[in-house]
């Protein structure tokens, strides 16, 4: 099917913004204590996509933090690693050669990133180039400014495009929306549903390049998206907010609403992810103090 | 890593309830023994154990408690309206103050969740009181020119869903306009009136101005047939409102009946389906559907119907069913074993009509009253299930096609305390909502209450308002 005959299918689903506002709110209100909350936190650490996205990325930056994403804390044993580790396309080789055999993939964002306000045969080049590297995962983002003209063809055309490169190469996708740059939820609604007609592997929020980056609201949007999208066609795509989620509390409820929306069919991280950098430190902090009854400082945990 | 991933029990501490081992009448402002020596026991609906025993007040602990309030009525009234208020002030905050308290015993004695008590029962209660308590110097403004004055003694009798709140509801308004109370929590129900009973002792209210006594019907009974009251404040079963609308008739009593419904909560299918899905689930699952307002006849537009019945079934697969005192339980216990009998009932005679059931898989606790969450589908307008109030967490649903459909069986009942309509479209809300005869209708949402909004019912629902100026305006005379 070509992109005019997918969006045929696009139906409107509208988002009741209160109706939002209280689903999370029910959410937040579940207790995570005791066995429930340790092997939640280790979830986390397994679901974490640690990420460095900046100009100023070096070489070494990119080799302590992936010696991080194996190491997490050494003093305590049985932890897992994180999922992967998420570079500029530049950085997928250091990365590759540093994390070879640990099983923490490498992600690499691509066409364009973060604006996305590239050509497309840019963006496939990027995308090439990041496969040939040798990217696990590429992470691209939408045309907002095309989205919001309501080129909604251009959008998918797009996805489809990378989509079917990364596959073809069995190279994870994921599909950054940018949601902080969408406006409302019955936008971040409607882009989801694009996004999820090509089937790719995952969507995902946000850039973390703008201030408002990932929430409950919006992934709860998607989340429902996922669902409905599943119900229909039964193909199983993931999700990844990313940005903004910092303390450990959060990401249970993070993974709560995983849970009670889409099921623990996804509470794993080849499904569901967190693209974050200071979380990792905050859950491990918490491990400990569930595992020893008192908090640790700070500057026992490394800081990469 | 197993994807498995289940919530650990969480039970709220009891250690802040303090229940007395047995609980007297609250007459004239002090603890007073029944005249006949008679005590009953309360029960927790979840373990079944007995947690006080407190006192059935006779005929001459009626007569006292109403002489009490007859005798505090003329200082209490002729009180500087401001000092009237800072008392409910008071109250308000010393609710807030013993919250968590409060929300515990509510849970322990009436089986509904902690989050629910916490959350919404007890913080309305206090929400209650402190509206009240600003409008009690601002009578004359509410009401411009209409001279309003208070009515005299009031009696008040409250059913056993909300028991904290619908004492709040009761009382708040009446002490803002100057009147008296004796008030009868439920039999099944009585520890949070109590509990409100040494609150109000301890803000310092003149004695007799609250008058709390506890009993089951009989006591009710004697309460609306007694002479001194000049209004009579009920909420509660259809049945016994009638009883007490002729007992008002009687005396020459004023009179307002908050009853049974049957409400008719409507899905379009321009719907937000996740939110409405969500509505259904707070509609008729709110405190195991012992809500006289629940949305407990489901209207879905046939074109969703599938979808929406799909999402429900699966949300409800969510639903924690359980010890009441956790905080991740969603649908507490059936509040009594007579109650827990009646759903059932109602259950066989759904399945007798030919409806299809459907419940969760839910394991329940072997001690206790549970029901787990129900709906029936394949379900007519002429069946018991969708026309008689269950008082319980069942769900009847139905499909229609257009909007007069839904009108003409939204209304065909004999009940018209509330309704709930969802759609994206807000011209039809209000084409809805003008047609419903229907005390309060709900748009993308149910189940909300604030104490600046009239609630109340048409035809067998009862008549009269609470909340807001309208609810001022049953406890005063004009």
């Amino acid at each position: 099917m070509n992109s005019h005959e997918l969006l045929g299918q696009l139906r409107v689903t509208p988002v009741d913004q209160m109706g939002v506002i209280d689903r999370i709110a029910r959410i937040k209100s579940r207790s995570i204590k005791k066995e429930a909350k340790l092997s939640g936190l280790e979830k986390v650490l397994s679901m974490i996509d640690l990420t460095t996205l900046e100009g100023a990325d070096t070489e070494n930056k990119v080799r302590q933090l992936s010696y991080k994403a194996m190491h997490l804390h050494d003093g305590y044993d049985g932890l897992p690693t994180v999922a992967a580790i998420c570079v500029y396309p530049t950085m997928i080789k250091v990365a590759k050669q540093t994390l070879a055999g640990s099983g923490v993939k490498v992600a690499s964002v691509a066409t364009y990133f973060p604006s996305g306000q590239a050509d497309m045969d840019v963006k496939i080049a990027e995308t090439r180039y990041a496969i040939e590297e040798g990217a696990d995962e590429v992470d691209m983002v939408i045309s907002r400014g095309k989205f919001l003209e309501g080129e909604y063809n251009y959008v998918l055309d797009e996805i489809i495009g990378i989509n079917e490169l990364c596959h073809a190469h069995d190279v994870r996708l994921k599909v950054i929306l940018e949601t902080g740059e969408l406006g409302s939820l019955d936008e971040v609604r409607r882009a989801s549903d694009i996004a999820l007609l090509a089937n790719p592997d995952f969507i995902k929020t946000s850039t973390g390049k703008i201030s408002q980056a990932a929430n409950m609201h919006v992934t709860l949007v998607m989340l429902q998206a996922i669902r409905d999208h599943f119900d229909r066609t039964g193909v199983q795509v993931g999700m990844k907010p990313a940005g903004g989620i910092s303390d450990s509390k959060s990401a249970l409820h993070y993974l709560r609403m995983v849970k009670e929306i889409l099921g623990e069919e996804w509470l794993t991280n080849e499904w569901f992810r967190f693209g974050a950098s200071r979380l990792a430190n905050e859950v491990l902090m918490q491990i400990i103090k569930q595992e020893t009854g008192s908090y640790q400082a700070a500057q026992y945990f490394s800081k990469d | 890593m197993s994807n498995e991933w289940n919530l650990a029990p969480a039970a709220e501490s009891t250690s802040s309830a303090e229940i007395k081992e047995r609980y007297e009448l609250f007459i004239n402002g002090e603890w007073q023994a029944p005249s006949d020596g008679n005590y009953f026991e309360t029960i927790s609906p979840a373990s079944e154990e007995s947690l006080a025993q407190v006192a059935a007040a006779g005929q001459k602990d009626v007569d006292r408690a109403f002489e009490a309030a007859n005798a505090a009525f003329k200082p209490w009234s002729a009180l500087p309206a401001a000092e009237r208020g800072k008392y409910i002030y008071r109250i308000a905050r010393m609710i807030q103050e013993r919250s968590r308290e409060l929300a515990v015993v509510e849970s322990l004695d009436g089986g509904k969740p902690i989050r629910e008590s916490r959350d919404i029962d007890v913080p309305l209660a206090a929400a209650h009181f402190f509206y009240y308590a600003g409008w009690a110097d601002k009578l004359e403004y509410a009401f411009p020119q209409r001279d309003p004055k208070p009515l005299g003694v009031a009696a008040q009798i409250i059913p056993w869903n909300f028991p904290l709140l619908m004492a709040a509801w009761k009382i708040a308004p009446a002490l803002a306009c100057g009147n008296t109370v004796v008030l009868k929590p439920a039999e099944t129900t009585p520890l949070t009136a109590l509990k409100l009973a040494e609150i109000i002792k301890d803000a310092g209210l003149p004695p007799g101005v609250v008058n709390i006594i506890t009993g089951a019907g009989e006591t009710g009974a004697m309460m609306t047939a007694h002479k001194i009251p000049k209004k009579l404040a009920f909420t509660g079963s259809t049945d016994v409102g009638k009883m007490i609308y002729k007992a008002a008739l009687q005396g020459n009593k004023k009179v307002t009946l908050e009853l049974g419904g049957k409400a008719a909560n409507i899905i379009f299918d321009d719907a937000p389906i996740e939110a409405a899905v969500e509505g259904i689930i707070n509609g008729i699952y709110f405190n195991q559907g012992h809500v006289c307002c629940a949305g407990s006849r489901l209207f879905v537009q046939e074109s969703v119907y599938d979808q929406v019945l799909m999402k429900l079934k699966r949300r409800m697969d969510q639903l924690v069913v359980g010890d009441p005192l956790d905080k991740n339980t969603d649908i507490g216990a059936i509040n009594s074993k007579s109650q827990l009998q009646t759903i059932e009932e109602y259950l066989e005679v759904g399945r007798a009509e030919g409806s299809e059931i459907y419940q969760p898989e839910c394991e329940l606790p072997e001690i206790g009253y549970w029901c787990r969450p129900t709906l029936f589908t394949n379900v007519a307008q002429s069946n018991r299930i969708a026309q008689e109030e269950i008082f319980g967490p069942v769900l009847a649903i139905q499909t229609f096609r257009t909007i007069e459909e839904v009108i003409d069986k939204a209304n065909n009942t004999p009940y018209g305390l509330s309704a709930g309509v969802w759609t994206d479209k807000g011209s039809k809300i209000f084409q809805l909502t003008k047609a419903m005869k229907a005390g309060v209708v709900w748009a993308n949402t149910f189940n909300k209450f604030d104490p600046t909004s009239p609630f109340g019912g048409y035809k067998e629902s009862g008549f009269g308002r609470e909340g807001g100026i309208h609810g001022l305006s049953a406890y005063l005379d004009f």
